[in-house]
């Protein structure tokens, strides 16, 4: 039935396009910006930092020395007593982190168990400046998606490195084939006369840990 | 269950019932106010925007034209990735084939990413009918769902309801559907929030299948991208096993690229955003991360009879963003449910009568629920000029003969006039000499007495405009 309704949708389309001339068409013109702001890495860092905020991201900065340290500073803010991390989680990261249970991504760690897990810690693919936004691929150092999702505290690690500009710099830079998951802030809702709320079914507190060498 | 379009009364009917409800009227003006002003704002941060806005509208249109092409292309990618594709060529097949799917499955319940694609061909109710319950997830769909309600807002379905009222539904409807809405529930909108995402915790641990639509197919990929704010669009489509995802044809981009445009131009009109806070994008299944089986139904369900109108066409451009809902006139006053489908507003009422065909009543009435003021195109991302499509399915209801017929009428003897100057020119003298006698109100007979009753005859000038411009000259005034 459905091969069947595969040919009559795809002849109906073809016949709707009678009109359509069969000639190749020239190039798109993209005309748009590749990019709004300029692209020196202290400004990428500067106006990811002023969109996460500007959406309720709570933005912490480190040098790589300091990461570990912040990193338990944050987990203690926020009175986490379990801690889900990629199996691949940078050596060193955890480092100054004590009395937390550690429960490591696999397929044993489901959703039920994530459930009450208190935080996540993972890395990134990369993040993009202009829209606040990052990138998880399920790449190095971020786990599945599910593990981001479940627990209510999600601190997530970016290295200057990894930040570019704007959208049309990101998707060159991303594998189509990777489970994507873009973050632009904690989760939030509309839905109530239109007014932007903060926190419905994803974590409802996010961490950002920009990693450079000059932190202000 | 909720409601049902079928049967609604034609727009005017529906628009004179609505347009008495204050209440519905301040939390619409009050929604759709707020939101257009961050919109300009969220649109004025970029320069390119038009340049941006002209990408969107050519890419659309270049996929349109090969849309067979680009369908097929996707249906390679997607199957190359371990999905399954289906092809839907109406609403109830593309319902069978999802409670196909989820019973095969052995399975009960399925939770659901807010979609229009399954509102327009009625899933839930088809599901129901097979026994199948469906959970909607998103806040505004559930508010929505457990108030027996009918979606009035492409983005905000519960935009009708403030927050007083969700907090009654809350109360009222959450324990029969699952988690009681907690004790001493308030209107506050981070506690309704709270409510939801505890009443729905359950649901997402323990749903075996999701059912989605998608913003974007892309075709050299067979990538499908789910923008969302909440996180329930992750928790279905990332915790089930099994995925099932309702796409329109319309839907297909050509490359992955294409996101970089689309991804700019939808966050920023719909929710006024830089960007949304959850994008999902997969690629048929990932081993060990998310679902294990994925489907993936092309509806077509009227879209290849928009595709064979040339000038109707552009309304499948369309990326279902609201912007043109937030700044009409008519929809802030009328409400979404007049419309008498899941399409409200400047875009409903162009793609709502292309969809279901002019038939109906209530379809030929949606061209006309329009000043074609504009503001709609102005808006639109995509650059659909809602006001051309407007006339010309005016046109169409006008030649069918399906209601209107004073309408013709009217236009005819106008036509007649404007085509005899003379004949014109002494209407207008006869018209301001008896200015006098002319009442207040004409009480035309028949269907048209709705217009004429709510509505005063302008009063006819002493002169008529070609009498003083003729004579301007001589007067001695400024």
């Amino acid at each position: 039935m459905t091969t069947d309704s595969r040919e009559r949708v795809l002849a109906r389309i073809r016949t709707a396009l009678g009109d359509v001339p069969a000639t190749d068409e020239p190039p798109l013109r993209r005309g748009y910006l590749p990019a709004h702001v300029t692209e020196d890495r202290p400004t990428l860092l500067a106006v990811l930092a002023e969109n996460l905020a500007e959406y309720r991201a709570h933005v912490n900065h480190a040098t790589p020395q300091q990461l570990p340290e912040v990193i338990g500073r944050l987990l203690r803010e926020h009175d986490t007593r379990s801690l889900a991390v990629p199996a691949d989680l940078p050596p060193g990261w955890l480092s100054a982190v004590g009395g937390v249970r550690m429960l490591t991504d696999g397929p044993a760690l489901t959703a039920e168990r994530l459930d009450g897990i208190d935080s996540a810690l993972t890395g990134c693919a990369l993040a993009v400046a202009e829209t606040g936004t990052i990138v998880l691929d399920a790449g190095p150092g971020q786990g599945r998606r599910i593990l981001t999702l479940v627990p209510d505290h999600h601190i997530c690690v970016v290295r200057a490195d990894q930040v570019v500009a704007s959208l049309p710099r990101a998707l060159p830079l991303l594998d189509p084939t990777r489970p994507q998951t873009w973050i632009s802030g904690p989760s939030a809702t509309s839905d109530i006369e239109l007014d932007r709320v903060e926190g419905v079914h994803g974590p409802r507190r996010l961490d950002v840990v920009l990693v450079g060498e000059a932190p202000r | 269950m909720s409601g049902t379009y079928l049967g609604m009364p034609a727009f005017p009917k529906a628009a004179a019932v609505s347009t008495q409800n204050a209440q519905l009227r301040a939390n619409l003006t009050h929604a759709t106010h707020t939101i257009r002003d961050k919109r300009a704002k969220a649109v004025a941060e970029l320069a390119d925007w038009a340049e941006l806005r002209q990408a969107g509208k050519e890419i659309k249109d270049r996929t349109l034209r090969r849309l067979d092409h680009y369908l097929l292309q996707a249906e390679a990618a997607v199957t190359a990735a371990g999905g399954t594709v289906h092809w839907a060529q109406a609403a109830a097949e593309a319902n069978r084939i999802v409670a196909d799917l989820v019973k095969a499955k052995g399975e009960r319940e399925v939770v659901k990413v807010k979609s229009m694609a399954t509102q327009e061909i009625g899933l839930n109710e088809a599901l129901a009918a097979e026994g199948i319950t469906a959970y909607e997830t998103d806040l505004a769909e559930l508010i929505v769902q457990l108030g027996d309600d009918l979606p009035s807002h492409i983005l905000v379905p519960a935009i009708h309801r403030n927050r007083g009222e969700i907090r009654d539904i809350f109360r009222e409807a959450m324990s029969r559907w699952g988690r009681p809405a907690p004790e001493g529930l308030t209107d506050s909108p981070a506690e309704l929030a709270e409510a939801a995402r505890l009443h729905l915790r359950e649901k997402f641990l323990r749903a075996k299948v999701a059912v989605s639509g998608a913003n974007f197919l892309v075709a050299e990929t067979g990538s499908l991208v789910v923008v969302e704010s909440e996180g329930n669009g992750r928790m279905c489509l990332t915790l089930p096993e099994t995925l099932i995802s309702v796409v329109g044809i319309e839907k297909v981009v050509p490359t992955w690229r294409d996101l970089e445009v689309f991804l700019q131009l939808l966050p920023r009109s719909s929710t006024a955003e830089r960007m949304n806070p959850y994008t999902s994008i997969w690629t048929g299944t990932t081993r060990g991360d998310g679902p294990s089986d994925f489907h993936l139904v092309l509806l077509d369900n009227g879209r290849t009879d928009t595709l064979a109108d040339e000038v109707g066409r552009q309304a499948l451009r369309c990326i279902r963003c609201s912007a043109c809902l937030n700044v009409c006139p008519v929809y802030e006053r009328a409400g979404g449910h007049a419309y008498g489908s899941p399409y409200p507003g400047p875009i409903g009422a162009i793609l709502t009568p292309q969809l279901r065909g002019l038939t109906s009543e209530v379809d030929a009435s949606l061209p006309y629920a329009s000043t074609l003021c504009g503001a709609c195109y102005e808006v639109c991302p995509v650059a659909i000029d809602i006001p051309e499509v407007l006339v010309h399915l005016r046109e169409q209801v006008a030649e069918h003969g399906t209601g209107h017929r004073a309408e013709r009428a009217a236009i005819k003897a106008a036509t007649w006039l404007l085509d005899h100057p003379a004949a014109y020119r002494t209407a207008l003298r006869a018209a301001a000499r008896t200015r006098r006698l002319q009442p207040r109100r004409l009480p035309l007979p028949g269907p048209a007495k709705a217009w004429s009753d709510t509505r005063d005859l302008p009063t006819m000038p002493e002169q008529s405009f070609r009498d003083w411009w003729k004579t301007r000259g001589q007067e001695n005034t400024p």
